[in-house]
């Protein structure tokens, strides 16, 4: 394979151009979102640029503290987005099942992934763990996502029907079921989905990466198969979690809707 | 049966001493919004007092298991709640929360007949009327073998010659079967023609009266 052709900043300028062409299109027909989108591309560029000294720095500099450090700075800010898209609506006790669900979910996933499957060494290795976390953890907090609204939504619009189902002697987990199974199908459900299309309708981007940077497309295929089943059953495993952990927070001790 | 001792619930309802006596039918009578369905929401603890104790044969009902409560003292709803599928799939809803055997299409004809719903088992719940939700709803209930009965207004949206039917046909059966049932009524002449006690809201307040 050839090494990796390096980009200079006026070529990266030159993708600028596609900006511009939108910018102008927008202008024309009278739609006025140049602010966003001027603002979008810089503020994406600025993020990506500070990422970038930040992993190089990070990169040459392998620490514990650092790594570990990034992981519990990435699970907050997942936490914090789930709960910001739905304020106002998540009561306290269904907050904390998110919390508990979205970490130790990915948590025992990327550890099994890092050190069972692609071991590692050290455990630490900046250059591994943080990408890899990156995926399992977004992937998990839009799974989570999806899951919640279900779950909320669902016991909102279907409250007469399991109100029913308990009159008639079912247990919670019972007059609930339709919900639930609902909830885990839609929550999972873009995963599968793009566990079927990968490799022909699209390329993933971790794989596109890798093989733009040099990698033989076998050796980025195989990280693929394995990244995409640990993001598959990290997603799959918070998604339960949070379904069996927040359903119960609608009931109370007495088997009430609260 | 029931003993409520010193009950209030929220500050809708007040019950300071009632009991309600097994093997007999009680009707419970009071304006539109005085706590006639809550108070039978608690009897079966679909929600419980805010203070006070509620006793079922002596034990505090706290103490009971919810979901075992609720199959032995079985409340048919006020207004009917129909789950997606068929008058089948209705009738035979309570019996599949319960995990217990589904008996034969003639069974449950015959429970139609009984109702006076004259659809077949296939149709869609969809397509029935609210009377006719009502009575599937009846007919689900009485599928299911209880101790005690609570019906919330059973025959609140029936025309009337419906309704007399449905109500003799129920309390002859409970009668029969020597079961308990509490009868929520705006009817005063439904209360004094099939029970045996009336207990009456007023005022926020629960309490037994003179038949
Ligand atoms: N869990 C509850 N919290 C607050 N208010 C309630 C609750 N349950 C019922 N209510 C109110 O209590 C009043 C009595 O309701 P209900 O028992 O349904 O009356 P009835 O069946 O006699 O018409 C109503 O004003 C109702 O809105
Ligand atoms: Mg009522």
């Amino acid at each position: 394979m050839n090494g990796v052709r390096e980009l200079t900043i006026l070529q990266v300028a030159l993708a600028y151009v596609f900006v511009l062409i939108v910018l102008a299109i927008v202008r024309a027909r009278g739609i006025r979102r140049e602010k966003e989108i001027l603002l979008a591309s810089v503020r994406m560029t600025i993020q990506l640029v500070l990422v970038g000294y930040l992993l190089v720095y990070v990169f040459e500099n392998p620490n514990p503290f650092i790594t570990v450090g990034i992981i519990i700075l990435m699970e907050v800010f997942a936490v914090f987005t789930v709960f910001r898209k739905f304020k106002g609506r998540l009561s306290g006790a269904l907050k904390r099942v998110i919390a508990v669900s979205i970490s130790s979910g990915t948590l025992l996933c990327l550890f099994y992934f890092l050190l069972v499957v692609v071991r590692i060494s050290p455990w630490y290795d900046p250059q591994y763990f943080i990408p890899i976390a990156g995926m399992i953890v977004g992937n998990s907090m839009t799974g989570i996502s999806l899951g919640v609204k279900s779950l909320t939504d669902g016991m909102t619009v279907q409250k007469a029907s399991v109100e029913e189902a308990l009159i008639l002697g079912a247990a919670p987990q019972e007059a609930v079921r339709d919900i639930l199974n609902t909830t885990f199908d839609s929550a999972i459900m873009p995963t599968i989905n793009s566990m079927l299309g990968m490799g022909i309708v699209f390329l993933p981007g971790m794989m596109t990466g890798q093989i733009l940077s040099g990698t033989l497309p076998t050796t980025a295929i195989a990280y693929q198969i394995a990244i995409m089943l640990g993001i598959f059953g990290s997603v799959a495993l918070c998604v339960i979690l949070t379904i069996q952990l927040g359903i119960r927070t609608f009931f109370n001790k007495e088997q009430q809707l609260r | 049966m029931f003993r409520f001792d010193s009950v209030t619930f929220l500050d809708i309802l007040r019950v300071p001493s009632l009991t309600i006596e097994s093997g007999r039918i009680t009707s419970l009578l009071g304006a539109s919004g005085s706590g006639k369905t809550t108070l039978l929401r608690m009897l079966n603890k679909m929600v419980s007092p805010t203070l006070g104790e509620i006793f079922y044969k002596d034990r505090p009902l706290r103490e009971i298991d919810s979901v075992l409560h609720r199959r032995e003292v079985l409340m048919l709803s006020q207004t009917p709640v129909m789950f997606e599928g068929s008058v089948r799939d209705n009738l035979l809803a309570g019996l599949r929360f319960r995990k217990e055997v589904y008996p034969e299409d003639a069974v449950l004809s015959a429970m139609l007949e009984r109702v006076r719903l004259d659809k077949p088992l296939s149709e869609p719940v969809e397509k029935l009327s609210g009377g006719e939700k009502q009575r599937l709803a009846l007919g689900r209930v009485l599928l299911l073998d209880a101790p005690v009965y609570l019906m919330d207004e059973p025959s609140s949206s029936l025309d009337e010659d419906t309704a007399t039917a449905v109500i003799d046909r129920i309390t002859a059966c409970v009668r029969e079967k020597n079961k308990t049932l509490v009868l929520v009524t705006h009817s005063g002449a439904v209360a004094n023609k099939y029970s045996d006690d009336i207990v009456e809201i007023r005022n926020k307040v629960a309490e037994r009266r003179g038949v």
